[in-house]
């Protein structure tokens, strides 16, 4: 634990870009028998970018995690690659250079977070501030003006041509007012209550702040057409009240309003409904062929992934332009025709290996509000790769929300770049070995930082 | 590009990712199964070993918290006391409304970890007794310091 390995980590971060370096050249390769030109200064970008994440890491959190920078990195690059792969089919919308730009602009984002926030702590006092600024991020587009619907998912806020999705960065702050809010609180949710059968029952008023983020994930859910978003918040809540009172009650409450809510809003509002509909009957002539909300898209990632077998069909071989959206949403089901199951289950091992890593932090924190913001912030990852993942192999209803870190999308790379900077700095502050005294007599001690 | 060509550049690739994951998990592998010899004497060899910082057999290495909030925390022993209580600059920071800011401290004496209250309002118990003098910990023996409980181990 006491170790800094920074060797490590740079050999680690060397060989993630030599991995998407590889990448490239095998797309190249695949696609006309050339290592594509662009290989060397994408490689050598990527690289640049993340030796700055490297060095700002080294100077501002040397304790901090070394395997965290060189995973992300690779998932990262993996999607960089998958993106201009994309782009060279020709499909609408997919740009390298714009996601290799949002990267770099993510670097930033994670170098700024590290520079100005020295003590993750701080964010302890802010709690509330957090709560309401997630909450005013996460109604921004519902204002006429400046919100707008694009899929039909009323989660984009644009001026001009430029459009963020602030409900990613309001993922980040309200999981920082959930930690701050169950430090506070969480004596009373867990110890308060009846027990009925083998289950500790809460008191009714403590059930005030579940019902409210229940209440809000469903507005979500119904004003903005974006189940993955609200599913990602009522998910991080209940999964952060149960870490901080250990009570399988809050869990089982959480599961029962939750799927409750969604019958009911799938019973009285359409587009919900559709989303349910296109779930369980996916492979149906009248559901594939359907002018609105049809499943073609999903059944064409489908057939992606089962085209791609084992050991899929190469980079640069597949036919990612056969699923629209493949950039985005899809590029779960394009890597997974392209690199197959082994790839598909190498990546997979990649985000495991973050979250492990941010719970990990979470275990080694010394006070309650890093545990569970540490915990929170690695379950939203975990919870998304999982939502996505298990909306494009059809194991859940399909929600668009973005693969992390690997579908073409500037507000979900930025966010999650900062993500991943809270995570390093609260690694650095829980691996630093405590303070060493100067002076031992007495009880007052001189603390050397 | 020949078929066969493309089909090893592939094979390539994904052994090449999954080599990749298995030297993180061999990165980590020291979190998973700890440290085999304690880190800082196996760089020097045993040259000069220093008369009083010898490990001993029997020695505690580390510092468990086993009940309360905090449970499955642990802190490795260095030679540097540890400070428990509310303060934020306590090693061990709690949030325990029985606890004292600066409730009690642990330090090394003599190759034995001492426990001392500092002042508390509620008390620390070393097993089922309160700790009125620094008093020496053994092995394994709960410390209780409001709702959390603390042990030693090897």
């Amino acid at each position: 634990m006491t170790a800094k390995r920074r060797g490590a980590q740079l050999a680690m971060l060397a060989f993630a870009v030599l991995i998407v370096m590889g990448a490239y050249a095998s797309v190249g390769l695949g696609i006309d028998g050339q290592i594509p030109a662009g290989m060397l200064t994408y490689g050598l970008g990527l690289g640049a970018l993340m030796l700055a994440a490297y060095l700002v890491l080294a100077k501002w959190a040397p304790w901090a995690d070394p395997l965290l920078l060189p995973l992300v990195t690779l998932v990262n690059g993996i999607g960089l690659v998958m993106i201009y792969r994309i782009e060279q089919t020709g499909q609408d919308g997919a740009s390298a250079t714009t996601q290799l730009m949002w990267t770099a602009l993510g670097v930033v984002m994670f170098s700024a977070t590290l520079i100005v926030l020295k003590d993750h702590r701080a964010l302890q006092r802010l709690t509330y501030t957090a709560g309401f600024a997630g909450l005013a991020l996460l109604l921004l587009p519902l204002l006429p003006f400046i919100g707008r619907e694009i899929n039909g998912a009323r989660i984009w806020v644009g001026v001009g041509r430029f459009s963020i999705q602030p409900s990613e960065f309001a993922k980040i702050l309200l999981v920082v007012f959930f930690a701050g809010y169950l430090v506070a609180k969480r004596d009373v949710l867990a110890l308060a209550g009846r027990r009925l059968l083998f289950i500790d029952l809460p008191r009714a008023r403590d059930l005030g702040p579940v019902l409210i983020t229940w209440a809000v994930s469903l507005g979500v859910l119904v004003m903005q057409k974006d189940l993955g978003s609200s599913l990602l918040l009522f998910g991080a809540f209940i999964a952060m009240l149960y870490v901080a009172t250990q009570r399988t009650s809050w869990v089982l409450i959480g599961i029962l309003l939750f799927v409750g809510g969604a019958v009911l809003a799938g019973q009285v509002f359409s587009h919900v409904e559709a989303r349910f509909d296109g779930w369980l009957n996916a492979s149906s002539p009248e559901m594939y062929d359907r002018e609105f909300g049809s499943t073609y898209q999903l059944m064409q990632g489908l057939f992606a992934i089962g085209s791609g077998g084992i050991l899929g069909t190469g980079l640069g071989q597949g036919h990612p332009r056969q699923i629209p959206l493949s950039f985005s949403d899809f590029i779960f089901s394009a890597t997974g025709e392209e690199l197959g199951l082994t790839g598909l289950m190498a990546i997979l091992m990649v985000y495991a290996l973050i979250v492990e890593r941010g719970l990990r932090t979470s275990l080694a924190a010394r006070d309650p509000f890093s545990k569970l913001l540490a915990g929170g912030l690695s379950f939203i990852l975990a919870w998304q790769v999982f939502i996505i993942v298990g909306g494009v192999t059809r194991l859940i209803p399909l929600t668009g929300l973005v693969t992390p870190f690997m579908s073409a999308g500037g507000s979900a790379l930025l966010a999650n770049w900062m993500l991943i900077a809270l995570l390093v700095r609260m690694s650095d502050a829980a691996r630093k070995p405590p303070p060493q005294a100067i002076q031992d007599e007495g009880l007052t001690q001189v603390m050397q930082r | 590009m020949s078929e066969l060509t493309l089909l090893l550049i592939r094979l390539a690739f994904l052994a090449l990712l999954w080599f990749f994951v298995i030297a993180a998990v061999g990165v980590i592998r020291t979190d998973l199964f700890g440290p085999r010899t304690a880190p800082a004497p196996a760089r020097k060899p045993a040259k000069a070993p220093k008369p009083v910082s010898k490990p001993k057999r029997g020695e505690p290495r580390q510092m468990v918290v086993t009940g309360g909030p905090l449970q499955g925390t642990v802190i490795n022993l260095t030679e540097t006391p540890i400070t428990i209580g509310r303060a934020t600059d306590a090693t061990l920071v709690l949030t325990d409304d029985y606890a004292s800011s600066r409730h009690a401290r642990l330090f090394p004496q003599d190759g034995q970890w001492i426990v001392e209250d500092l002042g508390s309002t509620n008390g620390t118990y070393l097993d089922r007794s309160k700790v009125t003098r620094p008093t020496p910990v053994p092995l394994g023996v709960p410390i209780r310091i409001g709702k959390t409980v603390i042990e030693l181990r090897k």
